[in-house]
């Protein structure tokens, strides 16, 4: 239990996804003009990340890894696939994305007027795809895959929905004409960024 | 007009050069930075890179645009991300082949070319309306724009913050006899964002029409 809530708080914190990795930059960038919209994009992303980091871990252990097709048959046994890795992954994610928007559609129309427009983004959001290719480089395990999607989509949010507030407040300052807009915000990141890096070292 | 005059003609030359400085797709179009900062910690990560996405930015282009007019509307991001990730797919085995300790270091960003929004957003916004000459064109540029703030970031965090350029020592550092002392923020991640956040302001400055207005 330790290790997971231990890799849980690390991709939370630590690993953070958007301040620590600069993944996903150009929707926190994009969307995080408002605390609302912020909000939406950073519930979507969990719940899409939760989604897809588990089920390419399956794709992985199953279809892809040295000998994973051995369950099919013995001459199979000594296949590695893993290049295939990337195509595999992203469609997945695209899939996965595609299915999600349908059911959120169909069952939950309240839900998908606010997190529908943010569905379609999400596809080829770098954090989604990250989420899956740490996975395979780490080479977590199913359970720690669900515990790590959950942690690196959370952290993503809760990074997104800081500097929406910050940004916010940020109307109503006096910014150089230069740096009006994007340059002012990349500052505020490498901030926000400077601040979580007082979280390394924390072991729990 | 012969063949080559059409392929180097004035249009063609704008296509290709304007990317790479007054519509830098990191510093104007605000594209691909999502990949961008964590591999500027030294040089010669930043170069690979720039060059594994100017590859795949011009060839996804060209291949996106010779099949623009038989791709249906409705299922096009999907072809267009097929085309990505088999590009990266190569770009990625090709490292693991040559510069296997660099492909080590780059990890997942290889892999994350794929959702680099430069290389879709160019192949969606350029090449699906154009023929595949200037889609090329725009490919390449695109990608050398991204390359050359990548390269310059990395060369500014490697020099102040290890004293090197390339790997080779230019500022002896005090830890082994030197007098330079290392500046430990330019190696740490925040770095990356002050650096790109002064350079799009030194270019705003220089050109004002980029400017936002509040």
């Amino acid at each position: 239990m330790e290790h997971f809530a231990n890799l849980f708080v690390r991709a939370v914190f630590l690993e953070n996804m958007a301040l620590a990795f600069f993944l996903g930059m150009c929707s926190f960038l994009a969307c995080s003009k408002k605390v609302e919209t912020a909000l939406g994009l950073g519930v979507a992303v969990v719940f899409v990340q939760v989604l897809t980091v588990p089920l390419n871990n399956l794709i992985l252990r199953y279809l892809l890894a040295e000998g994973a097709l051995g369950w099919i048959s013995p001459a199979f046994a000594s296949i590695d696939l893993t290049f295939l890795a990337f195509i595999l992954f992203i469609s997945t994610i695209a899939a996965a994305v595609q299915v999600v928007e349908m059911a959120i559609e169909r069952f939950a129309p309240g839900l998908y007027s606010t997190l529908g427009v943010f569905l379609p983004l999400i596809a080829v959001n770098c954090v989604i795809l990250a989420g899956s290719l740490f996975m395979q480089e780490r080479d977590y395990t199913f359970a720690e895959s669900v515990v790590f999607g959950a942690g690196s989509g959370l952290g993503f949010a809760i990074a997104i929905v800081a500097m929406a507030a910050v940004r916010e407040k940020m109307r109503y300052s006096h910014v150089p004409d230069g740096l009006k807009g994007l340059g002012i915000t990349f500052v505020t990141a490498g901030l926000m960024s400077l601040a979580f890096m007082m979280f390394s070292g924390i072991q729990l | 007009m012969s063949m080559l005059d059409t392929a180097w003609s004035p249009a063609a030359r704008k296509t290709l050069l304007t990317p790479i400085l007054a519509n830098n797709p990191i510093a104007v179009q605000v594209l691909g930075i999502c990949s961008a900062l964590a591999v500027t910690t030294r040089m010669d990560k930043a170069i690979v890179m720039g060059i594994g996405v100017t590859l795949v930015a011009m060839l996804a282009n060209l291949a996106v645009s010779l099949v623009r007019n038989h791709t249906p509307n409705s299922i096009r991001i999907i072809v267009q991300l097929a085309i990505i990730a088999s590009l990266v797919i190569m770009v990625d085995q090709i490292l693991k082949a040559y510069l296997y300790e660099l492909s080590l270091e780059l990890s997942v960003f290889v892999g994350l070319i794929i959702t680099n929004c430069i290389v879709m957003g160019r192949a969606e916004g350029y090449a699906m309306q154009n023929p595949p000459w200037p889609s090329l064109l725009d490919g390449v540029g695109n990608g050398l724009g991204y390359a050359l703030v990548l390269i310059l970031v990395a060369f500014v965090r490697e020099l102040t913050g290890a004293g090197k350029v390339l790997g080779f020592t230019v500022l002896p550092l005090a830890q082994d006899g030197g007098w330079y002392v290392g500046n430990g923020l330019m190696l740490l991640a925040p770095s990356a964002l002050f650096i790109v956040a002064l350079l799009i302001w030194a270019l705003r400055t220089w050109m004002p029409e980029l400017q936002e207005k509040d």
